[in-house]
């Protein structure tokens, strides 16, 4: 589904990722994680088409297309989403009026009519009652006022009315109460099925008690240093990132 | 000594040639203001940019220009302004229809709505309200610094007179469409008053169409009086050509307890410059003064604020927005103003404006005085670009840059229409602002007015 081959970027001329190779297969998820500065959230920003950060060198193949050649929105359409770490607030555009317009965007991208309104209305309904979000929400402005959990749970509903093939969950569990962790997660969990995939970015081994991941990354100075299966993050939860910092200055010395 | 500028000698000129045609159609109250008001224009001229508060407004391009037309208009105009009629099935609304300000006076010059409320020409209501015109007339409209009050009071022959009696909730708004018609080029001097007596509930929207291409220079002033516990709501939407130049100066005096709302929302217009003066007369009155706008090509355009709290526990709010498109300039100036005696005052002020090139222009000048040391107090003022990170978002979720833009530009404006309290007329507004952001033409839908 995804493949990135030996990813480089920088952000306002500082070298951000080193060289990132990584292969997402669908129905898999995978985790990244790594400690704070590792670069997580820019590979995310570059996976979602941010301009800010600048593409030095590699290759990023989604569905068999050059993904670096892609609008975001054009991204989105094809199947991509991101879940974000800060979701933006935005004043005076209502949820409803930002998610048909996403919506109807996607249909026409499918060659689909636009949802008449009462369909609109029962997906919504469909999805509030599937990632467990209070209505109320979506009769607000997008994110105004929400809290930290609500906005995370909100970028959840929001992935479930796009349905995407491939879902990426910048720190979506951070700053999040146990509860919240909850739903977050079960939401995931619910729309997983064997043809799309996540990448679950995070710090903390926590969500991964809820999201079982088939593959563990963690990404530390710009590159991926360590690759294995789901136990990796239980021993990082107990070790912590100093003994890979050190497994990898070991490396260099030798 | 006062060096007048030559386009002030013409208004002198042009006083002294027509003072005895004016005041003869005015009533003998309305006369009684125009030598003093006279000698205050002499004295203070029409403001130019060394005014402080028109440093940022230009209005020699339309001062400096012979009109053809420059009082009311004649029957045979209001003939044609008959033909138009505004079909607003949506907006449960009592039309009325203006052309270049002054109220058809070929039938009833003044008529009771079945309400209760009184609707019609200045000069009918001086003679048929004898008494509350006499009581109000004139004592609002004020100013120590701009001539173009005293310019309106000594040359202005009518307009609209509106009485709302003690006691009277009018539920359905009153909607004004001012047609700005004329064959040759005009200037107009409305002079209105509108007198809301306690206790009684009233709405105003009022629509500025200009109709013909000429160049057209409006100079109204409006005066309201709010009694106790009235509550009182002016709507204005200007939709003026790129030649027009509108000025209003409008007065709200309030008066204890009573409740107001002003919203200026400007579409389109080559040059506008609006004065909301308001006065918080009385304990536990409250104010809120709205404004919006959207400006492009070169557009000018201003808005004054002067919000007085004059007596104590009084509430006053101002939010004013501006998108501005091409090399088009703005400007807002909010002044509150917080006597000595008014204590317990709440006053906030928040202007934020959207420049989308780089050649657009905005000055924005928050101005507070406070002379009372029991106040809640804040302002904030911020120009800027479209939010890249809230652009971002909406295109992460598949919505393509444009739309995306749209989307920002009309939630952005969307925060000061959402204050209309009129259901139908918010969403009506929210359609015509999402109409001109999309670059067509604004115009309502089921209102037969062909607007230019």
């Amino acid at each position: 589904m995804l493949i990135i081959n030996n990813l480089k970027a920088s952000i306002e001329g500082k070298s951000i990722l080193k060289g990132i190779s990584l292969e997402v297969k669908p129905g898999e998820i995978h985790a990244i994680m790594g400690p704070n500065g590792s670069g997580k959230s820019t590979l995310a920003a570059v996976l979602a088409g941010r301009e800010f950060v600048e593409v030095t060198e590699g290759t990023i193949t989604y569905l068999g297309k050059n993904l670096l050649d892609m609008s975001p929105e054009d991204r989105a359409k094809e199947g991509i989403f991101l879940g974000f770490q800060y979701p933006i607030e935005i004043p005076g555009v209502s949820m409803v009026n930002f998610m048909k317009t996403a919506i109807n965007e996607h249909r026409k991208h499918n060659g689909l009519e636009p949802l008449s309104a009462s369909d609109f209305l029962k997906l919504m309904r469909d999805k509030k009652e599937l990632v467990e979000i209070d209505s109320k929400l979506a009769n607000r402005s997008v994110n105004e006022g929400f809290s930290g959990g609500e906005k995370k749970k909100n970028e959840i509903f929001q992935m479930a009315m796009l349905e995407p093939k491939l879902a990426i969950l910048d720190e979506t569990d951070s700053g999040l109460d146990i509860d919240a962790l909850r739903i977050v997660a079960n939401g995931v969990n619910k729309l997983k099925h064997p043809d799309n995939s996540f990448i679950v970015i995070t710090h903390y081994q926590r969500l991964l008690d809820y999201i079982i991941p088939d593959v563990v990354h963690v990404l530390y100075d710009g590159r991926i240093v360590k690759t294995a299966g789901k136990e990796l993050a239980l021993e990082l939860e107990e070790k912590g990132y100093d003994w890979i910092k050190k497994e990898i200055e070991n490396n260099v010395t030798a | 000594m006062i060096v007048k500028s030559e386009i002030t000698e013409k208004y002198l000129e042009l006083y002294k040639d027509n003072i005895n045609k004016i005041s003869g159609i005015s009533s003998p109250f309305f006369n009684s203001f125009r030598a003093a008001a006279f000698d205050k224009f002499n004295e203070l001229g029409i403001p130019t940019k060394k005014n402080e508060a028109y440093k940022y407004t230009n209005l020699n391009i339309f001062f400096d220009h012979d009109y053809e037309n420059y009082f009311m208009p004649v029957p045979a105009d209001f003939i044609k302004a008959e033909e138009f009629r505004c079909e607003v099935t949506d907006l449960d609304a009592y039309g009325i229809v203006l052309l270049n300000g002054f109220y058809p006076t070929l039938k009833e010059k003044l008529r009771q709505l079945p309400s209760g409320v009184w609707i019609g020409s200045l000069n009918e209501g001086a003679i048929q309200f004898a008494d509350k015109f006499e009581k109000h007339f004139g004592k609002y409209a004020k100013s120590e610094t701009d001539g173009l009050v005293h310019l309106n009071t000594s040359m202005a022959s009518d307009g609209l007179f509106i009485f709302i009696p003690e006691g009277v909730n009018m539920t359905r708004p009153v909607q004004v469409v001012n047609l700005v018609q004329a064959d040759n080029d005009t200037f107009n001097q409305p002079r209105n008053l509108i007198i809301a007596e306690k206790n009684s509930k009233f709405s105003i929207i009022i629509c500025d169409h200009t109709l013909a291409p000429q160049k057209f220079l409006t100079n109204a002033v409006t005066e309201v009086f709010v009694g106790e516990n009235a509550h009182f709501d002016i709507i204005r939407v200007q939709n003026e050509h790129n030649n027009a130049c509108k000025i209003t100066n409008t007065f709200i005096h309030q008066e204890k307890n009573s409740v107001t709302s002003s919203n200026n929302i400007t579409l389109h217009g080559g040059l506008i410059r609006n004065n909301t003066y308001h006065y918080l007369g009385g304990e536990g009155a409250e104010s809120y003064s709205y404004g919006l706008f959207l400006a492009d090509k070169w557009q000018h355009i201003d808005n004054f604020v002067n919000v007085d709290h004059a007596f104590p526990h009084c509430t006053s709010n101002q939010l004013f927005k501006g998108v501005l498109d091409d090399m088009s300039t703005g400007a807002f100036n909010g002044r509150i103003l917080v006597r000595p005696d008014a204590q317990g005052t709440f006053a906030y002020q928040k202007n934020n404006n959207i420049l989308l090139t780089d050649d657009a222009k905005m000055d924005t000048k928050p101005q507070l005085e406070i002379f009372a040391d029991d106040v809640k107090c804040s302002h904030g003022a911020t120009i800027g670009q479209l939010d890249d990170d809230a652009l971002f978002y909406l295109q992460s979720r598949g919505i393509n840059k444009r739309e995306a833009r749209l989307m920002l530009m009309f939630g952005f404006a969307h925060e000061v229409i959402q204050n209309i309290k009129i259901e139908a007329l918010r969403e009506r507004m929210d359609n015509l602002v999402m109409q001109r952001l999309k670059g067509e033409l604004s115009r309502c839908a089921s209102c037969l007015v062909k607007c230019m």
